[in-house]
């Protein structure tokens, strides 16, 4: 009786993910198509591959995802990390206030904060393009640095950095060489979320860069009518190295630990 | 170390210009009229107004709708993956997690995308069916397919939430439940989907918030005229050009917003 319930939960729990991950597998099967057709399979070739790096809207769209994202990800990295360290040493209701703030970005409809940014630049008279891009992208990255940064600071002694200059460092060198190492594993979490955020941008990327300047999402959105296998080996070259960071992201940690146990 | 608090004014200052005053800007285009220039500003409801009108109501129940039954499904199917996963071993429970996230990682174009080459006209399955001898079936462009869309988007959104309530529950409350006589319904009903309740509420406002939001799915998988919120706030704003009342139309999603920030943090503090 236990056994048969097990195996349908099994079989449910199957079928649910073969739904979820079907249209993902099946269009990375037709980029490998010898034919122009998504629904036939003709014989494996690599000529959509060879034209992707053919096509110069495509390499411009990874260009413009690409430096973003890195540009977007150091600053947030950097200005998320020292806030979240300076905010430990605030009072609580200044503390509160900027969490408050700083989960807006996180909370809002990506639609809300595209009009919000939207407006904003153009009340600025910024015009819109790659740097307004780019000034969105830090906008709502650096919120998921704080997060991921702060609960590390808040568990750390809070003499630590007292007793590091009291031993003749300087606050810059008390910074980066004590707590910086400590909060670490924050860090980094904060830099695979705000890249992977930027890269998967849409909506934000959409409202406020205008039509000059197109990232991936954005060149995908407006040749969504002509679908070829080209734009599946674009979105395969995509996923691969997205779930090749999240496979590096779980597995490395599991490895350490692994590791340390045998030490 | 007391200097080391200055080290939040930068993005005191920063926070406040791009993300207090954005707000503040969509509120304020929201009861003005058109034009932008701060020097003779004029107040009005007219964009509220506007939302009255047959039009925009239609919109208005046709998201609800679209997100209700999204949400509804989303919960019927993930509610058993949550509870099945929630059973499972340690280490089994982990991979299975990660097969929930990772499609949320994958840009959502490109999952829209995928999915279109399989259910379009001349798609995977209509091939398929065709040479298998069936007759095609016809799901692009319709409420079919957004749902479907939806729902698998938003799947994950639903699973995690509850699945991490599940996890934590104390199993000895499940026992008790069985000493005490009850049958396996009773105890499913009275303990179990009680305790995880806050995941259900907090997986159901996610998804429903997130779905009645999106413009991208609609518009890729309904065709050019489907509309819901998401559509007409970038018709406003994009083809229209008329940036108040797209800004009073997105007020509802921010008024939604804050109501469920509040029930987050009273389901928090009820913990």
């Amino acid at each position: 009786m236990k056994k048969s319930k097990s195996i349908f939960s099994n079989l449910y729990i199957i079928l649910v993910f073969a739904i979820m991950y079907a249209p993902i597998l099946i269009s990375m099967v037709f980029s490998f198509n010898s034919a122009r057709s998504l629904a036939k399979f003709e014989g494996f070739s690599l000529k959509w591959y060879q034209e992707l790096l053919a096509d110069r809207d495509i390499i411009s769209a990874v260009t413009v995802s690409l430096t973003i994202a890195v540009i977007a990800t150091a600053v947030a990295t950097v200005l998320g990390t020292i806030t979240a360290i300076g905010l430990s040493k605030n009072r609580k209701i200044v503390k509160e206030w900027l969490l408050t703030i700083n989960n807006v970005p996180i909370m809002n409809p990506d639609i809300v904060t595209a009009i919000g940014l939207m407006i904003l630049f153009s009340s600025m008279k910024i015009e819109r393009g790659y740097f307004t891009m780019l000034l969105a992208h830090i906008a709502f990255c650096t919120p998921y640095v704080i997060t991921s940064v702060y609960p590390k600071v808040k568990n750390l002694d809070p003499n630590l950095a007292n007793a590091a200059m009291d031993l003749g460092a300087t606050p810059f060198t008390a910074l980066t060489k004590v707590i910086v190492p400590l909060i670490k594993p924050g860090i980094v979490a904060g830099i695979l979320l705000s890249f992977t955020m930027s890269i998967d941008d849409f909506v934000i990327s959409y409202f406020v860069s205008g039509s000059g300047v197109k990232n991936i999402s954005y060149y995908i959105y407006t040749s969504r009518t002509r679908q070829t296998p080209k734009i599946n080996a674009l979105s395969t070259v995509v996923i691969v190295v997205i779930v090749a960071i999240i496979l590096l992201i779980n597995v490395v940690p599991l490895i350490k630990n692994r590791k340390k146990k045998e030490n | 170390m007391k200097h080391m608090k200055h080290l939040i004014k930068p993005y005191l200052i920063w926070s406040l210009i791009i993300v207090v005053i954005p707000m503040v800007l969509v509120m304020l285009y929201s009861v003005t009229t058109a034009g932008n220039s701060l020097v003779n500003i004029q107040f009005t409801l007219d964009n509220f107004k506007k939302l009255g009108n047959s039009i925009y109501v239609k919109v208005f129940t046709r998201s609800l709708s679209i997100g209700g039954i999204t949400t509804g499904i989303c919960l019927l199917i993930g509610y058993p993956i949550a509870y099945i996963i929630s059973r499972k071993k340690e280490t089994v429970q982990g991979i299975l997690i990660l097969l929930v996230t990772i499609p949320m990682w994958i840009n959502m174009l490109l999952r829209t995308y995928a999915l279109m080459n399989i259910i379009s006209e001349t798609g995977f399955i209509n091939t398929l069916l065709i040479s298998l001898g069936f007759d095609k079936i016809e799901i692009m462009y319709t409420d079919v397919a957004v749902v479907l869309g939806l729902v698998i988007d938003l799947l994950p959104f639903m699973i995690l939430p509850i699945h991490t309530i599940l996890n934590k529950m104390d199993k000895s409350y499940v026992e008790a439940a069985y000493d005490l006589g009850a049958n396996k319904f009773t105890t499913f009903k009275k303990i179990i989907f009680k305790m995880s309740l806050p995941g259900v509420v907090n997986g159901v406002i996610m998804v429903f918030i997130l779905s009645i939001s999106s413009f991208v799915i609609p518009k890729m998988l309904g065709g050019g005229q489907y509309v819901l919120i998401g559509n007409i706030i970038e018709e406003q704003f994009i083809t229209q050009g008329n940036w108040n009342l797209g800004s009073a139309i997105s007020m509802i999603l921010i008024v939604l917003m804050l109501i469920v920030i509040r029930v987050m943090n009273k389901l928090d503090k009820d913990e």
